[in-house]
């Protein structure tokens, strides 16, 4: 990380890069979306065709691939849209209401 | 040294011909009566190839300022041109090219603002457009126009600032007037201002970044205005030394404020552009007449050199502020706000009055300056001020 | 003491006065003198009544406002008269030089001017057509001024001019219109 902005809401005007900058790519990994969420998706392994459609539309690259297989949902970042769900040709995703105790969610 | 050529030519031209000698990158720009001939020649320019530039022709002033940003952000030396109308079409754009602090430099024809319609010389435009964070130069004849457009290539691209520069000429008495003018050579100007070093730049794929970012709510919008102010408080020392570089080059003086007969003045005309020079001759007539007159023309209007003003005109028995536009509503001109706030830290108070001047290219004739000075010489022998604002030359009931 | 001359160019736009005062300047600071050349603009269209002004100085020029009292009027267009007061706010011992067939005692009394003016006139499109084959006075109009007023430098004009013209037209234009300036130098009547 090229960039620390751990402590940003400590930050004056003068630790801002100017101009509003962002100086780094892809650093809105940092950036921890998860607890925008009301529901939240579970996959059926057992219904799953992994088809990966759900992996095309997901709009927040959350659906974690590994070798061409869906293996789970990246909830820092899944923001619970549902999208996923709908477009499963084999309903193997359902949206689940949230509960307010996820590790690593703010 | 440089070699200097003198020309008999118009404040447009010798703008275009600067703007060629700082090689921008990019020029998008969209025609505006009476900045239209800048481009024109600057076009020109491009495609007999006597400068390796984009010009880019957009739809708009909207679009022209759009370009500008995109340019700029990617990295490119970008210059344009408007007045006017088109001035105003770009008032979005114009913030975000300070708030991105993109050194854009950009040449303003003054015309007046609509309705009624008129496309002659006053300082509507650019008094509209005073909060955008744009540093902004004033040019009194072709000359100043030319030496402004260059310095405001370094003055804008300075580490300390990196804030956008306009600067601005008097539609037609100095865009279109043929005046003698000298300019120097290519080389000169090139090495003077450099090359242009981005920081953040779109097209450095090395090093990738983001711009036009959000900054909502508990973010730090209020942090980056801050930011803003202090580079535009960095660039008061950056146009000085700048000003001081450019003087020894060109051989003409230069500083945020030009005083005439200040010396041992007693009463003092401020005025901003073209009517310095008729506020000089009168003056000087007066002189020798043993009147104790002075001038002080502002060159730079953003930052507003406060200090400058106030050291000038400390003592004074009376002082006139030459205002070319309005600011309807409130107790005087642009400028006259900004003098007497600079004199109010003054021990001593002096006493100012405003006077709205030359609207829609009105012409400035030389016995409405005189008609000041004989009020200034009134106030300082102990008579009333006038109240409020006086409308300068204009027709009045009898 | 500065040697300012002030010049009022009155034309209907289309006759080449502000082309005219351009050449005019350019002369002038070929000469090391200082120069203002305006027209005042507005939004016309061919054949308004137009004004330009010219300034040559032995001195900066730092004066921006219209001229409204000329030491030298160029009318390019005797039509003009009628209808405007070309010889406003002239100098007592200025001249008028005007573009017109009319002797100049006739335009002396229409002008109503006083006697120290100079009123000249010279039939600057007449020689215009005989010359350079287009209606298009500006030219001949300096070779007058040159005659009765001086100003500029007669052989640096022609200079200018041919220098101008070279960038569009051939040898055979610029001798005419170098003709149309020595025949308007030698045919001007002053009244």
């Amino acid at each position: 990380m090229k960039w620390d902005i751990s402590q940003m809401s400590e930050w004056t005007y003068k630790d801002f890069p100017p101009a509003a900058v962002i100086p780094e790519a892809g650093n809105s990994h940092y950036y921890i979306t998860g607890g925008w969420r009301s529901e939240r998706p579970v996959r059926s392994d057992e219904k799953c065709t992994q088809c990966l459609l759900c992996w095309i539309v997901c709009p927040d690259t959350s659906v974690m691939v590994a070798d061409e297989k869906v293996v789970d949902f990246d909830l820092d970042h899944c923001k619970g849209c549902g999208i996923c769900a709908q477009v499963c040709p084999v309903d193997a995703i359902d949206m689940v209401p949230e509960g307010c105790d996820l590790p690593g969610v703010k | 040294m440089p070699e200097h050529k003198t020309l008999a030519a118009t404040g447009n031209s010798v703008v275009a011909e600067a703007m060629r000698q700082c090689k921008p990158d990019v020029v998008a720009a969209y025609p505006i009566t009476p900045q239209t001939t800048i481009v024109e020649e600057f076009a020109a320019f491009v495609a007999k190839g006597k400068t390796h530039c984009e010009y880019v022709t957009v739809e708009s002033e909207h679009s022209a300022m759009s370009a500008c940003i995109g340019a700029s952000a990617a990295g490119a030396r970008v210059m344009t041109a408007t007045a006017s109308q088109g001035l105003a079409l770009m008032w979005e754009e114009l913030y975000i090219a300070s708030g991105m602090r993109l050194p854009i430099v950009m040449a303003n024809a003054n015309r007046a603002l609509s309705a009624p319609i008129n496309i002659h010389c006053d300082h509507s435009d650019i008094m509209g457009a005073r909060d955008a964070g744009w540093v902004t130069l004033f040019a009194e004849t072709a000359q100043e126009a030319y030496d402004n457009t260059i310095m405001s290539v370094r003055i804008a691209e300075h580490p300390d600032v990196l804030l956008p520069v306009m600067s601005c000429l008097d539609g037609f008495i100095t865009t279109h007037s043929i005046d003698r003018v000298s300019v120097m050579d290519d080389e000169s100007i090139a090495g003077f201002v450099g090359d242009y070093e981005p920081q953040n730049a779109l097209l450095d794929t090395d090093n990738p970044v983001a711009h036009g970012n959000f900054s909502g709510l508990g973010g730090p919008y209020f942090e980056f205005k801050k930011q803003q102010r202090e580079a535009i408080e960095n660039s008061r020392a950056v146009i000085k030394s700048v000003g001081e570089e450019y003087s020894a080059l060109s051989g003409r003086p230069f500083d945020v404020i030009e005083t005439w007969g200040m010396e041992d003045a007693e009463v003092a005309v401020v005025v901003i552009g073209s009517t310095a020079g008729n506020a000089r001759t009168v003056a000087r007539h007066l002189r020798a007449d043993g009147k104790k007159v002075g001038v002080v023309k502002v060159r730079v209007w953003r930052p507003f050199p406060y200090a400058e003003i106030a050291a000038a005109l400390k003592g004074l028995k009376a002082v006139a502020v030459l205002d070319r536009s309005e600011s309807f509503g409130a107790e005087g001109g642009p400028l006259f706000l900004e003098v007497r706030s600079a004199l109010y830290d003054l021990a001593e108070r002096v006493p100012v009055v405003n006077y709205i001047y030359g609207l829609g290219g009105s012409d400035v004739k030389l016995e409405l300056i005189e008609q000041v000075f004989t009020d200034l010489a009134d106030i300082a022998a102990g008579a009333a001020a006038p109240a409020g604002l006086v409308y300068l030359g204009a027709r009045e009931e009898a | 003491m500065q040697q300012l001359t002030e010049i009022r160019w009155h034309a209907r736009a289309g006759q080449g006065a502000v082309t005219a005062a351009k050449v005019v300047a350019e002369t002038a600071l070929a000469a090391d003198q200082y120069l203002q050349a305006m027209p005042e603009y507005g939004p016309e269209r061919m054949g308004a009544p137009i004004k330009a002004f010219t300034r040559i100085s032995s001195e900066p020029i730092e004066i921006h406002c219209n001229i409204e009292e000329p030491d030298i009027v160029i009318v390019l267009d005797d039509s003009l008269l009628e209808i405007i007061d070309v010889a406003e706010g002239i100098h007592p011992e200025g001249a008028i030089i005007v573009n017109t067939c009319t002797p100049p005692e006739q335009v002396r009394t229409a002008l109503g001017v006083a006697d120290s003016v100079k009123v000249a006139c010279v039939d600057a499109s007449g020689i215009a057509l005989d010359t350079i084959k287009r209606d298009i006075p500006n030219t001949p109009m300096v070779g007058a001024l040159i005659k009765v007023a001086g100003v500029v430098d007669m052989d640096s004009f022609k200079g200018l001019l041919a220098k101008n013209l070279s960038k569009k037209f051939g040898q055979e234009m610029i001798d005419a219109n170098w003709a149309s300036v020595d025949r308007a130098y030698e045919e001007v009547t002053v009244a």
